[in-house]
């Protein structure tokens, strides 16, 4: 085990004087991801608000069948526009968000108590003119309402004899569990924290010592190669550790900033909650640093390794995807795949939910066996001479 | 002393050694020459047991690299082809690895590289950071660390490659200093000088088998040639990938 104590300390003490390597594993990752998320928030907050506060400018096509429409629109803060010459090509230039058509026939539907016509014409798959659209659309639908409860009072009937259901909302969900975006995306950046934090050690340690040449002198030293190996792992696995204690101290700096109200989350990590989560997360780091030793031992040049690593970065990100696309239910069975559970944990952990004990055993223990299997095949691979010569 | 009989290695269809036997004795300077690719780096990955023989024995001091592996590379100190150094520790902090990875005791390491800072003339950059090191310094320091924990044989391939006239000077003298305390050495190179100015035996490889082996003089009898340059081109038959 001398030999592997050496190796670990001697690879901390060159990567330690390594910029690039402190900066990718122990800045990058706690510094940038935070701030995205800060900064994401607070941009999906204040254009939200403002496209919702925006008074909108309505073109409208055909006003003098509906001049009392036209007058209940003003009278909600409408600007209407005149009416263009070609609606089509308006909205889909986007020049637009929404053009209003009342039809010719609009005048006769109406006098004859008929649905009278008129045509909303926009793009919604232009995610900037849902809020306009919403906005037309619900005003033309409370008018409608409107003229329609008096409609039926004149004709002595109660309006509420139109609406037989009446839809109560009773909402059970706490602060906490509504911080559902912060559920999806905190897993989702510790994961990939994980691998970024392990990724230029792994490299630097295996296919950079082949790319200058230093392996072989290396190797020539009486001690056994699993040890040499084992012992540059743990120096990349004590790397993507404290990149993900960083990462989480650096989130707990920062969430109390964040515009949780307009979300109507609470989202104070705990001293217990974020070591809970450091504790659920460190697996994952094993697992990183074994997957990513192994690659880039088995790479011929540093630059294959860094195509791999490109590749290898999406890992992480699969059970997140898999999450945000189809949020499913914990259970039992989906704690033993790596990745995922830890994804499905700390979900639970951060909405304050009871975790049954066997939960977190079979995470750890699913995770952990993998990864010491990966570091067992990483640990033997220079055993293999042509893997030492090959280079470039 | 270090006893090679019928060497064999090959890289799938290549032959890259094929039958090589020699002997280097203890206080003598034994060379391996010949040209580039004829094999001489192999039959020392085959001695420093990196790679395992694919037909032959090897005995250095009776050890067998293929199966006392560990034994061996305690006894041995390398200077391999390839010399990296770890570019953001110091000259001193190298070597130290070197020194920790056999087992050596802080004190010990550190007595010994003020020995060999003082024989290497390393006191000027001992304790500067490895980066930017000239040629002749980098050479100093792998030989530095190779040589940490006092081994008894020495193998180095190529290891004037790239110095300057000062630094092969340099390292002639340590090398015949090496020789009087009655190392075993065994250098590779294709430079003719080289061999003619250090060596006591001279192994000539080509083609991946043994040409000629003797002293200087054996060989210049049995050539039948005057000069030792000749009977070089002459025992190998050909000029290339030699330097004179």
């Amino acid at each position: 085990m001398r030999g592997l104590t050496t190796v670990f300390k001697k690879e901390v003490r060159e990567n330690i004087r390594d910029r690039r390597a402190l900066f990718n594993s122990l800045l990058l990752g706690p510094l940038l991801f935070p701030l995205l998320f800060v900064g994401m928030m607070w941009f999906l907050e204040s254009a939200e608000k403002e496209r919702f506060e925006k008074t909108i400018e309505l073109p409208v096509i055909g006003a003098e069948y509906a001049p009392s429409l036209i007058r209940y629109l003003e009278q909600q803060g409408t600007v209407i526009l005149p009416a263009p010459e070609n609606p089509e090509e308006l909205v889909l230039s986007q020049e637009a968000p929404v053009v209003l058509r009342i039809l010719p026939e609009f005048p006769e539907k109406w006098s004859e108590g008929l649905p009278a016509p008129v045509e909303v014409i926009s793009d919604p798959s232009r995610q900037e003119s849902n809020a306009p659209i919403r906005k037309v659309k619900g005003l033309l639908y409370a008018y409608g309402q409107q003229i329609g409860s008096l409609r039926l009072r004149l004709r002595g009937i109660s309006p509420q004899l139109a609406s037989p259901v009446m839809i109560k909302d009773v909402d059970l969900s706490t602060p906490k569990s509504r911080a559902i975006l912060a559920v999806i995306f905190l897993p989702y950046v510790l994961m990939i924290t994980a691998f970024t934090g392990a990724t230029h050690l792994a490299m630097d340690t295996t296919a950079g010592e082949k790319e200058r040449k230093s392996l072989e002198p290396l190797l020539i030293n009486p001690v056994p190669r699993w040890q040499i190996m084992t012992g540059k792992m743990i120096t990349t696995m004590v790397f993507a550790m404290s990149s993900l204690a960083l990462t989480l101290v650096s989130f707990r700096i920062v969430l109390p900033y964040m515009p949780v109200g307009a979300f109507g989350m609470d989202l104070t990590l705990g001293l217990e909650t974020l070591l809970m989560i450091l504790f659920v997360i460190s697996p994952v780091a094993i697992l990183a640093a074994a997957l990513l030793t192994l690659l880039a031992a088995f790479a011929k040049s540093y630059r294959e390794a860094q195509s791999y690593m490109g590749l290898v970065i999406l890992i992480p990100m699969i059970p997140s995807l898999i999450f945000m696309a189809n949020p499913i239910k914990a259970e039992s069975w989906m704690m033993n795949i790596p990745l995922f559970s830890q994804n499905l944990l700390i979900g639970e952990l951060i909405r304050e939910e009871a975790v049954p004990m066997e939960w977190y055993v079979m995470s750890i223990a699913s995770t952990l066996v993998i990864g010491v299997l990966l570091a067992a095949m990483a640990a033997t691979l220079y055993n293999r001479p042509k893997l030492i010569f090959s280079t470039s | 002393m270090i006893v090679v009989k019928n060497l064999h290695k090959s890289f799938g269809d290549v032959k890259a050694v094929n039958g090589v036997s020699f002997e280097a004795r203890d206080g003598e300077i034994t060379g391996l020459l010949g040209p580039n690719g004829a094999g001489k780096t192999t039959t020392l990955r085959m001695l420093y047991s990196l790679l395992p023989p694919d037909q032959g024995e090897i005995r250095i001091d009776g050890l067998d690299p293929t199966r006392d592996a560990m034994e061996i590379k305690r006894t041995l100190g390398v200077v391999p082809d390839s010399r990296g150094l770890y570019s953001r520790l110091t000259a001193r902090e190298n070597i130290t690895y070197y020194g920790e990875l056999h087992g050596m005791k802080g004190e010990t390491i550190q007595e010994r590289i003020e020995d060999m800072t003082a024989t290497l003339d390393m006191a000027d950059f001992i304790d500067r950071r490895t980066e930017g090191f000239s040629q002749g310094q980098r050479v100093k320091v792998a030989i530095a660390r190779a040589m940490v924990h006092q081994p008894q044989t020495v193998l180095m391939d190529e290891p004037s490659n790239g110095l300057d006239v000062m630094s092969t000077r340099a390292l002639r003298h340590y090398i015949r200093s090496l020789k009087a305390e009655g190392h075993s050495v065994v250098l590779s190179t294709h430079i003719m000088q080289e061999v003619a100015a250090l060596c006591d035996r001279i192994v000539i490889i080509a083609k991946g088998e043994v040409a000629a082996d003797g002293t200087a003089e054996e060989l210049l009898e049995r050539s039948g040639c005057d000069s030792l340059e000749d009977a070089f081109v002459n025992l190998i038959g050909s000029e290339e990938g030699l330097l004179a």
